[in-house]
């Protein structure tokens, strides 16, 4: 220290061109010693710094980050930039959809469902209307049935498409969003020409559906699944062989099949890990054990097959949309139940009976028997199960979600921690979450 | 530990594939083979067993419901190796006790039997913690605690999960609780007014703040008052 001070030696610091590492492995930055034209090193300077590398830092993303995907807040201890824990925190979003339900009729439930996972309500419709068909015991028709599964399909396309964008511009691929985000649009269209809703759907009632399909909305959706292979392959193809994408996400957030099984994980993040489990096959609804279609299983459970399970299923649903709609009977929509189905406008403004039934339907709501059900569908992020309890009025005495992204990003603790910082977008992204579902 | 089940259809691949159901009876219909093997496996502990629209339940023993749910887990005659779900129903009835549901698969039995317990309305609501067991139940139990305040016993974090963690008016899912909210919406207003957005750490992150020393003045104070609540068997800094 005294030597600088003394005039004759002048103290450069110089950025080194290589640098190199000292003994505790920082870079080497030491002030150098001009002395007749050499340059000597001197002592390194002892500094008031304390030494950090063996603390740990406090990270706090979200809950207004776009990399959380809504307003998902995660507390994480880093070691440097690896994780060490971390503690996330949802609710931001709760409004108490459960607490609601209990206060409406079972019909009045359905405008709910499109808003807990927005990127999935066809599925959301169907789903619950399918636990209150169980719990009022009435089953509904065959073109109803098949109606059903395309709405299902195509809202499994919309949401694996979102993923599938959203995700590549996490990990830094802005050009499949474009081009997938337009196929979005064509579903979007298509559901505006059969409900005239385009988000928020309501699509199904209790009994049936809202609408029948258009004249030529059929051949709509011909021209979509003619369309939408080759954007899916094309953006595919941009990503699945890439070294950047492989790099982001190989062996990230790997989950074995007994941890994903026992973690409660379904869907493509229970499939990624080698869990051949789809409700669609092993609890079936909707006759879907009579489509051909396979369920893809990945093996190492990471971000990549994640990636592979959700392409895979969306060509599946491909498959599932072209039978659905070469099989699509003719026939009533709605089930002929007057306890559920409101009578046809003529008749409600010209009979007086009609009327009567109309005012009582719409005001009184229909009442199930008195029991429970649980029904669960595959939704694109999972098991997706409506538990219902009814004491025999018109309002349910519990309606309990089962949302799958909750209990998917129950793991993420788990599946972060030992990765670096940037990992945890990659991997919170392989999850697939909608917050409003989360925290309902 | 056994092996995992990758597919069901791999375990039993004489067995007819599953089809959708049709014209499911309200009550009876085939019933669960898991419950004539409980019964005779646990005695007392299985209360009773209905069959409503296809799905069993087991009303169980809550002494007993650990031991039970352990068995179906690991027996490999039942090997219900999946929880679907954690909750609670509370009737209008007001005389009829809290009844708190699991939700359980066998993923390659194919099976699917649903689990209850009731609480009287006066008693005390602790039900076990089937964390380890299944380690998904972890925020299925919290949210139930959180909506309906029923206490798992075991569980190593139980604290609120939607509901912030200074919520005062309760649980939301109890009948007792209004629509609206208990507080008047002047209160409710004043609360979220008065929160500190930077005091959401819970003292498990405070704790790891702590060690760059760079926690506002207020967090710290927050530490210590909590530090020596627990009667500072930490020790200070």
């Amino acid at each position: 220290m005294t030597d600088r001070m003394t005039g004759e030696r002048r103290t450069i610091e110089m950025a080194l061109g290589t640098s190199g590492l000292d003994a505790q492995g920082q870079p080497l930055r030491a002030p150098l010693v001009v002395q007749g034209g050499s340059a000597v090193a001197l002592e390194t300077m002892s500094t008031d710094e304390p030494d950090m590398s063996a603390d740990h830092m406090l990270i706090n993303i979200g809950p207004q980050h776009p990399a959380t995907h809504g307003v998902l807040r995660l507390v994480l201890e880093l070691d440097g930039e690896t994780v060490v824990r971390c503690i996330p925190h949802i609710g931001y979003l709760h409004c108490g959809f459960e607490k609601i339900g209990e206060y409406r009729q079972y019909n009045q439930i359905i405008p709910w469902t499109d808003r807990e996972d927005y990127l999935n309500s066809p599925g959301n419709n169907v789903a619950f209307a399918l636990g209150c068909e169980r719990l009022f015991g009435v089953e509904i028709t065959p073109r109803c049935t098949v109606l059903r599964v395309i709405a299902m399909e195509l809202a499994r396309i919309i949401s694996h498409v979102v993923w599938l964008g959203t995700t590549s511009v996490d990990i830094g691929a802005f050009t499949p969003f474009l081009w997938l985000y337009q196929e979005r649009e064509n579903v979007y269209n298509l559901l505006e020409g059969w409900v005239g809703a385009r988000l928020t759907t309501s699509m199904t009632r209790v009994g049936g559906m809202a609408a029948d399909i258009p004249d030529g909305w059929l051949d709509g959706l011909r021209a979509f699944i003619k369309g939408f292979s080759s954007t899916l392959e094309e953006s595919v193809r941009m990503l699945e062989t890439n070294a950047i994408w492989a790099g982001r996400t190989v062996g990230l957030g790997a989950m074995s099949a007994e941890e994903a099984v026992n973690a409660g994980l379904s869907g493509p993040m229970l499939r990624a890990s080698g869990v051949a489990y789809d409700v669609r096959k092993d609890f079936p609804y909707l006759d879907y054990e009579t489509y051909d279609f396979d369920v893809p299983v990945g093996t190492a459970g990471d971000v990549y097959d994640r990636f592979l399970v959700r392409v895979e299923e969306m060509r599946q649903s491909i498959r599932i949309l072209d039978q659905a709609v070469r099989r699509l009977p003719d026939g009533p929509v709605n089930v002929d139940d007057p306890r559920l189905i409101l009578p046809p406008k003529h008749k409600a403004t010209s009979e007086m009976e009609s009327m009567i039934h109309h005012f009582k339907l719409v005001m009184e709501g229909p009442r199930p028997p008195a029991g429970e059900c649980y029904v669960a569908v595959e939704s694109p992020k999972g098991e997706k199960g409506y538990y219902l309890v009814s004491d025999g009025s018109a309002k349910p005495v519990r309606w309990r979600i089962r949302p799958p992204s909750f209990v998917n990003l129950s793991a993420i603790p788990k599946m972060v921690e030992g990765h670096l910082l940037s990992d945890v977008i990659a991997i919170n992204a392989s999850i697939d979450i909608v917050m409003g579902e989360i925290d309902r | 530990m056994t092996a995992p089940i990758t597919s069901a259809t791999a375990l039993h691949a004489d067995a007819a594939l599953p089809a959708t159901e049709r014209n499911v009876p309200h009550h009876g219909g085939a019933i669960n083979p898991s419950v004539e093997a409980l019964k005779h496996t646990f005695g007392d502990a299985i209360v009773r067993a209905d069959v409503m629209w296809g799905e069993t339940t087991v009303f169980v023993h809550v002494d007993q419901l650990h031991a039970i749910v352990q068995w179906l887990h690991d027996d490999p005659s039942q090997r219900y190796d999946y929880l679907v779900d954690v909750t609670a129903v509370e009737y209008r009835d007001a005389l009829r006790p809290i009844e708190v549901v699991w939700h359980l698969r066998a993923l390659g039995y194919r099976r699917f039997l649903r689990l209850k317990v009731e609480l009287p309305k006066r008693s005390t609501m602790i039900v076990p913690s089937i964390i380890d067991i299944y380690s998904g139940a972890d925020w299925l139990e919290r949210e139930c605690y959180d909506m309906f305040g029923i206490k798992f016993d075991g569980h190593p974090d139980l604290r609120r999960i939607l509901l912030w963690d200074s919520y005062k008016e309760g649980h939301p899912l109890r009948k007792n609780f209004p629509l609206r909210g208990r507080f008047s919406r002047a209160e409710q207003l004043k609360q979220a007014l008065a929160q500190d957005p930077e005091a959401r750490y819970s003292m498990n992150e405070l704790t790891i703040a702590e060690a760059f020393n760079s926690l506002p003045e207020d967090m710290r104070r927050r530490l210590a008052a909590e530090r020596a609540a627990r009667g500072g068997e930490e020790g200070g800094e």
